[in-house]
């Protein structure tokens, strides 16, 4: 039976990951994620799990520290936000590139600067090529449920990818909210003991793990990094089968709300998800034939399923929380419309950069959307395919 | 959305609006009710103004805005009125709660021409006589939770009985105290 309770996003990780009670967790604080490693101390502190907890002086050293506790043949996670992910950077690569499976929490907020806590998806998209495996969450539920889901992930032999698991930051982290807990049993059994093939600890077969790859290997380690990414595909969809025997809560790469019969339908991730399906909802009920499209696996990319889901489509919007100040669109877009074209699919598509340093999206602002969307049904044109949502007018200049 | 209570609280920084906001969470959901509880960040300076929200519904709640139309207003600190527009786009069919001791003109000339009910409460009173300090957060849950109806009498204290236990485990002798602000507010709370 689940536990109906009522927790935040960050409180419902912490939970997630005292749960799963990894080997290794290390961390440093940095809003708006600092209550996960906080919480998860306290259990520790407690003797709720029996994890080795490192309070390291950086960002730069909790992954690194996470990479040799892994490395070593453990189970370790982190979270961090916005800067603190920059601060890792390096580490993040050797993270992929090393094949370490481990789980990273990114509770998402603006990189800065100027300085800016509050969320969007810029941290996100700045690691989108790092070669981690990116599930995003609409709610406290869906980032407990990922966490759950991670580690099997990770650690299958076909993928041997890290796992970062995104969340909109204060938007989720900081909202209490219902949520529905299983039982420790149950999650322990789910997840499983984590039984490494070949780690540094192992006395019976010495390894060297990153070593000098030079011109006659890497390209081909890169190649397999990509095509571990694809299997992982097959493994998440695995995985959420299992979930949905165990719990009744069903994941796909993506949610598509009220897709099937839509002529009109927006694409975005994480919170603002939800607050779509609020617009859908009222839009439905004056007949206006809107759907939704909620990514949740970004990386790898569902490119041929998202073109099959959105062929039947009169005009599609894309949401980017992050802007790629390159004049040409955001990470999404361009991912939604490369998937697009690959396909052959010729649907009227537009981007909007919306939310950027916490600017609140209201329903509104979504209605506005699809108002603009009913038009491009019309003509079948998109005048400006780059456009802001949710920016004051004449202040961009 | 049928079913749908959004309320939007008004305080200073160090009144305890946000705790107070998670507390009335926690209240409905214990209910049964799905609820959303979160306040605006912003630079938490003492008493700098700051604003939180709820949502309680009978179905599951996605929208993960800020409430713009809100259905009930809490006001913590009535020096808030001349500095904060405390009934923008709120519904006249709601009703706003203030936490004062001015009078009913007074009150109606700054709230600017808003019809709908106006509810007071002298929440410093209470919590002076209840606590022997000032925090107007407990009373003014009490108020807004029988405004708002959410809950009984009845069932608030039984309930914030609990919660008080969880949350002052450390300092189990203000519980009393905090019960008693509860009742006192929920008798005193008036319509103007």
């Amino acid at each position: 039976m689940s536990i109906r309770e009522r927790l935040s996003g960050n409180e419902a990780v912490a939970t997630a990951m005292k749960q799963i009670n990894p080997d290794v967790v290390a961390a440093f604080p940095i809003t708006p994620s600092t209550e996960i490693p906080q919480y998860f101390s306290t259990f520790v502190a407690n003797g709720a799990v029996d994890t080795e907890f490192v309070a390291v002086e950086s960002e730069h050293s909790a992954m690194s520290a996470c990479i040799g506790a892994q490395a070593a043949g453990s189970r370790a996670m982190t979270a961090t936000s916005a800067n603190g992910l920059s601060l890792m950077w390096e580490m993040i690569y050797i993270a992929s590139s090393l094949r370490l499976p481990m789980v990273m929490n990114l509770v998402n907020r603006a990189v800065s600067g100027p300085l800016n806590i509050h969320n969007d998806h810029s941290d996100a998209m700045g690691v989108r090529d790092a070669g981690w495996i990116m599930l995003f969450s609409e709610n406290n539920q869906e980032a407990y449920d990922n966490n759950l889901m991670a580690h099997r992930i990770a650690e299958h032999k076909d993928v041997m990818l890290p796992v970062m698991i995104c969340q909109d930051g204060f938007i989720t982290s900081h909202s209490i909210e219902n949520i529905e807990l299983e039982e420790d049993e149950i999650v322990k059994e789910f997840v499983g003991e984590y039984h490494p093939e070949h780690y540094l600890l192992n006395k019976k077969e010495p390894i060297a793990i990153g070593p000098l790859d030079l011109q006659s290997y890497l390209f081909e380690h890169k190649a397999q990094q990509g095509e571990a990414m694809k299997n992982a595909k097959k493994v998440i969809a695995e995985v959420a089968e299992d979930f949905e025997k165990m719990t009744g809560r069903k994941y796909s790469f993506f949610e598509e709300y009220k897709l099937d019969d839509a002529e009109i339908a927006i694409v975005c991730m994480n919170s603002t998800a939800g607050t779509t399906k609020f617009v859908v909802d009222e839009l439905r009920a004056k007949g206006v034939k809107a759907g939704l499209l909620k990514i949740r696996m970004f990386r790898p990319f569902p490119t041929e399923e998202i073109a099959k889901a959105l062929s039947h489509l009169k005009a599609v919007a894309v949401l980017d929380k992050s802007d790629s100040l390159n004049g040409a669109g955001g990470a999404l877009f361009e991912d939604v419309v490369s998937s697009m074209y690959v396909a052959g699919n010729n649907v009227p598509m537009v981007n909007y950069i919306y939310g950027i340093g916490g600017r609140d999206t209201k329903s509104d602002d979504i209605e506005s959307v699809y108002n603009d969307l009913s038009q491009i049904a019309q003509t079948g044109k998109v005048d400006n395919p780059y456009r802001y949502l949710g920016l004051r007018k004449g202040d961009a200049k | 959305m049928e079913g749908l209570i959004e309320i939007r609280w008004h305080g200073r920084g160090g009144q305890g609006a946000k705790t107070a906001s998670l507390l009335l969470a926690d209240a409905a959901f214990n209910t049964g009710k799905y609820i959303q509880g979160f306040p605006e960040y912003g630079p938490e300076r003492m008493g700098a103004p700051i604003t939180a929200y709820n949502r309680i519904s009978d179905k599951p709640i996605t929208i993960h805005s800020n409430i713009y139309e809100p259905d009930y207003v809490v006001v913590v600190d009535d020096t808030l009125l001349q500095a904060v527009d405390v009934t923008a786009g709120l519904k006249e069919t709601g009703a706003i709660v203030i936490n004062t001791t001015k009078s009913p003109e007074v009150l109606k000339e700054e709230l600017k021409g808003y019809n709908g009910d106006i509810y007071t409460i002298d929440a410093r009173k209470i919590s002076i006589e209840a606590l022997g300090r000032y925090f107007p957060n407990t009373p003014m849950l009490a108020a807004i939770v029988k405004v708002a109806g959410v809950m009984s009498d009845e069932d608030l204290l039984e309930d914030m009985k609990g919660s008080f236990k969880h949350k002052f485990a450390k300092k189990p002798e203000v519980i009393e105290g905090n019960m008693k602000a509860l009742e006192l507010a929920l008798k005193e709370v008036k319509k103007i």
